[in-house]
Order: structure tokens, then C-alpha cells, then sequence
């Protein structure tokens, strides 16, 4: 039996003593109605984590994963291939100033940066099943904007069928590229009309906080009826194109790690079975939902499609 | 170029038996050699207990995989310190660490065994169906699998009466080392994904072993022996 305790406090997430008692001599003033809205802050001015947001094809039983997993147990190789690896590297990756390019079969490519690219959408707080390619799986309460909107805004031309997402190169702030393991930078796609679908949703936080480095900040892809690594992160480029995106998981395991790469439990990885899950923080295993769950929202897009020979 | 290394390792052969030849096996090297193998398998036990019952997170956000991990590591780690024996043993002089080994490769057996209890109770969860396709169809599961039926017939047959009764043939059944240690380390190798860094550093420390015990243990190093 596994029994989680609610998300650890860290230090820096306690509210120094002398604020402390500045806020209560405020309180005082403000009156104690004030007291029920006073969240705890950060260092950073940031709020508690807080597990906020839409649910969006969550099961009964499904729950949010603790905020210390979820920045905790990431695959992020440009900050180290241990899952562990990228909350300790990508501590101090500065995210601003950033620049986000949309180009290629568009009719207004442009260079954005990064607060210029937001400040049109929607933000919004959404719930999503997380299903790893390894077998495991989270609930993440994401913050973001729907992916469809920046595509929209660009003006896709008539040749356009794909999206291309190319993740930040640059070895000296991301030291997991100064080694081969992957061909960098990282790049992922989608079908047009999979990026125009109202579930894929670009990241730019989590748990109601700014999305942290090592998930993938300042602007992180989301695919929920695909496999986590489909989300690419610190996202630079996002690139219409006429052909098929070669992704970087397709470059360098073709066999294993299709451009699709739905979630789906009854086509096995070579190397493992994908009919079941293990959910971060719980001991039995879960069945594997088809499209990770999303199915009633997405099947639609592969009507008539092998997905045993589109894996 | 084996020339020149051969000339090299008589040089620090010969060193080393002047210098610490003659040192002694120290009154607590048995209980502190069982002790030290022991740790890590109660590290283990205590992490994955603790983070299943209590939440903890010793192991990290999925502690099962990190215990299967972490015993697996550990297996090929004893193992590599079981095959060192020999070496060490002509390196310096001390003969008397070639009773340790048996000890040091039943407690590799101890990490493989309770590597694969994890595997197959926790992580698989006695899923026959799965289970059978693993062990049948997945090359990394069956070749660790294999290796693992071997270190039991290892284990089984390490013995005082089954190496008296074998005689030749045990020699030639415990030569086998070879063979798992080959196989783990593939298992290793095809368990990951790209991240190969690990496995390639296992397989060079094991590979620096070999060579050394290969040219230590060549007849005319008896010579050197002796003379110690």
C-alpha cells in the first residue's frame, strides 16, 4: 500500500519570518476577511503549488501527481538523462529574454519575444493525463495556451500539413547537449490538424506557478494523447512545413519511436509491453487507457489509419 | 605493445609483492568484507520499503524501477569485485583473499536474485501473461534471464562438497563467470535507452580486469610468486 504525504514544504517556499509579521500587522489593518485569500509565498513571490485548472479527461480515480514529483522525475535530456538530472542542472537556466520564431508555409512569420507571443492567448489552467513511452504516468495541472491559437495567428498557407517544434540549442546553458545521446537540437511535430486540436496546449507553467526549468520553461509542448516525450520543451521555432517533421526520438530509434506515437496499449514498445502504467505514487499498475484516455476527443483523427504500422 | 605491458606489470607485480606481499589477512576483513557486501541490499531494502509504506522518496518518484536499478547496478558490482580476486590476488601477493570469493559471488547471486523478485513481484506484479512474453520475447529480459539461471547453477553448486565431487568439471562450470558477466552487461547495455554512459563504464572496468587477469595468470608468473 502506498501512501503519498501531500507535497513537502521546501524552505524556500516558507514565508520569512520578519514578511510574516508585516503581513500580520497588514492583515490587522485589511481586516481578518483578508486572511482566507492570503496564499503563502516563495522567495520568488511565486504561490504555493497549487493543483488548479479545467479537468480534461480525467478518470474517477485519477488525481493530481505531487508537485515534488512532477518537478522532481522529468526527461529532459538536455539537462542529463537521470530523472533526477534536470531539476539539479537546470537550476539557474535563465528564460528571459526569449525569442520564439514562427516561420515556414505561413503567411505572417515573425520573430516573438516570448511575452509579445503570450500576450494575445488565452491563459488558461488545464488538468491532463501525463502517460510516459517508459510506462509511467502522472496528472499534471498544466498553464498555458491552446496550441491552435499562435498557428492560427501566423496564417497557415494552403501548403502547410505539418508543425515542426524545435527545442533550444545550446549547450553551454544546456549541458546534456555537449554529449551525443540525442541529435540536438530537439525537435518534435505534429500533423496540422493534430497542433490545431483543441487539447494540444503549449505550457508555460504548472501547478498555477511559472513553468519550472526542468519541465521544460519558458514554453513546453503538450500532447496529452501522446507519449510525454512528443512535448517538447524550451521551445525556439515553431515551423510550418509541407513534409513530415523528422523527430528526434524517430532519428535515433526508428524501430521504437514513431512520428505518431500515440498512446495506445495494444501496440507493445520492442522492448516492453505498453497494456499497463504505473502511476507516479501509486503501487499497482493501471491499464493503459486508448490515447492515453483522450479517445472520444481524437480518435477521429486517424480514421482508417493502421496505427499497428503508424506507431 | 603485450610486450611492453607484460614488462610494465612485472615491474609493479614485483613492487608491490616487496612492498605488501607479506602483509596478513587482518583479523576483521571477513566480517568487515560481509558487512560492506551487505549494506547496499539493506540500503535497498530499507529505501523501497520506506518509500512504498511510508511515501518517502529515497528513491526517487518511482521508487520500484530505481530499487530494480540500483540491484542491478549492485549485481555487477559484486560480480566485478568477485572477479578481481584473482587478479588482485597475483597483483599483490595476499592469497589469502581466494577464500572471499566464493562469499563475494553469492552475494552477487543475493543482488541478481532479489533484482529479479523486484522485477517480477513489484514491477510486473506476477502478470503471467506479461511475464511469459518478457522472459520468452523481449532479448533483454531473456538474456538477463539466462544469465541469471546460470549464477544460480553457480550458486547452487559453491559448495566444499560440490567442488570435491566435480573436480575438473567444476572449474570448467564456474568458468561461466565470463559468460554472465558478458550477458549482463548486454542486459544492461539493451535496458537503456540512449543513455549508454553507465554500461560502457561497467563494460571498461570489467574489460581492464580481464586483461590483467589474463596476463597475470599465465605460467610464467610463477616465477614471480615465488620469489615474493
Amino acid at each position: 500500500m502506498l501512501v503519498r504525504r501531500p507535497p513537502d514544504l521546501r524552505s524556500s517556499e516558507i514565508t520569512d519570518e520578519s514578511l510574516y509579521l508585516d503581513r500580520r500587522d497588514w492583515l490587522a489593518a485589511v481586516g481578518a476577511l483578508a486572511l482566507a485569500s492570503v496564499v503563502p509565498r516563495d522567495a520568488a513571490g511565486q504561490d504555493a503549488p497549487q493543483a488548479i485548472g479545467k479537468p480534461y479527461g480525467l478518470q474517477p480515480n485519477d488525481t493530481p501527481t505531487p508537485w515534488e514529483d512532477v518537478t522532481t522525475y522529468n526527461n529532459f535530456y538536455e539537462f542529463g538523462t537521470d530523472k533526477s538530472d534536470p531539476a539539479e542542472n537546470a537550476k539557474g537556466f535563465r528564460t528571459r529574454p526569449w525569442t520564439v520564431r514562427v516561420d515556414g508555409a505561413v503567411a505572417k512569420p515573425a520573430d516573438y519575444q516570448l511575452e509579445d507571443f503570450l500576450k494575445p492567448a488565452r491563459i488558461e489552467d488545464r488538468i491532463y493525463r501525463h502517460r510516459c513511452v517508459e510506462a509511467w504516468s502522472m496528472v499534471i495541472p498544466w498553464r498555458g495556451i491552446a496550441l491552435a491559437d499562435v498557428i492560427k495567428r501566423a496564417e497557415p498557407t494552403s501548403k502547410a500539413r505539418f508543425v515542426e517544434l524545435t527545442t533550444l540549442n545550446d549547450p553551454q546553458r544546456m549541458p546534456g547537449q555537449r554529449y551525443p545521446v540525442l541529435q540536438w537540437p530537439y525537435v518534435e511535430g505534429l500533423r496540422l490538424d493534430e497542433a490545431l486540436h483543441p487539447l494540444a496546449f503549449l505550457a508555460t507553467g504548472v501547478y498555477g506557478r511559472t513553468l519550472p526549468a526542468q519541465n521544460g520553461a519558458p514554453l513546453r509542448l503538450v500532447v496529452p494523447w501522446k507519449y510525454g516525450f512528443k512535448g517538447g520543451k524550451s521551445i525556439v521555432r515553431i515551423r510550418l512545413t509541407e513534409t513530415m517533421p523528422r523527430t528526434a526520438w524517430n532519428l535515433a530509434a526508428p524501430q521504437e519511436y514513431g512520428f505518431y506515437s500515440n498512446v495506445n496499449p495494444e501496440v507493445d514498445h520492442p522492448r516492453w509491453s505498453q497494456a499497463k502504467e504505473r502511476r507516479i505514487g501509486e503501487f499497482l499498475r493501471r491499464p493503459t487507457l486508448m490515447f492515453n484516455g483522450y479517445a472520444d476527443q481524437v480518435a477521429s483523427l486517424y480514421a482508417g489509419m493502421d496505427l499497428r504500422k503508424h506507431y | 605493445m603485450l610486450a611492453a605491458f607484460d614488462r610494465g606489470l612485472r615491474v609493479v607485480v614485483e613492487w608491490l609483492h616487496a612492498r605488501v606481499g607479506t602483509v596478513k589477512q587482518p583479523g576483521w576483513f571477513r566480517a568487515g568484507l560481509f558487512i560492506a557486501a551487505l549494506i547496499p541490499l539493506l540500503v535497498a531494502f530499507g529505501a523501497l520499503g520506506s518509500d512504498l509504506v511510508m511515501g518517502t522518496r529515497w528513491f526517487g518518484s518511482n521508487p520500484i524501477k530505481q530499487a530494480e536499478h540500483f540491484l542491478g547496478e549492485w549485481t555487477l558490482r559484486l560480480l566485478m569485485f568477485t572477479v578481481a580476486i584473482t587478479p588482485l590476488r597475483r597483483l599483490t601477493g595476499w592469497n589469502w583473499l581466494a577464500k572471499h570469493r566464493r562469499t563475494l559471488g553469492l552475494f552477487a547471486f543475493a543482488y541478481v536474485a532479489t533484482h529479479f523478485l523486484v522485477w517480477g513481484l513489484l514491477d510486473v506484479q506476477l502478470d503471467w501473461p506479461e511475464l511469459v512474453k518478457d522472459l520468452t520475447k523481449r532479448p533483454y529480459i531473456v538474456i538477463g534471464f539466462i544469465a541469471f539461471l546460470m549464477m544460480t547453477a553457480l550458486a547452487v553448486t559453491s559448495t566444499q562438497n560440490a567442488i570435491r565431487s566435480m573436480k575438473q568439471r567444476w572449474n570448467k562450470l564456474h568458468r561461466l563467470v565470463y559468460v554472465i558477466v558478458a550477458l549482463g552487461l548486454v542486459h544492461f547495455l539493451m535496458a537503456v535507452k540512449r543513455d549508454i554512459e553507465d554500461p560502457l563504464i561497467f563494460a571498461a572496468v570489467f574489460a581492464g580486469i580481464f586483461l590483467l587477469r589474463w596476463r597475470l595468470t599465465r605460467s610464467e608468473w610463477s616465477a614471480v610468486r615465488t620469489t615474493a
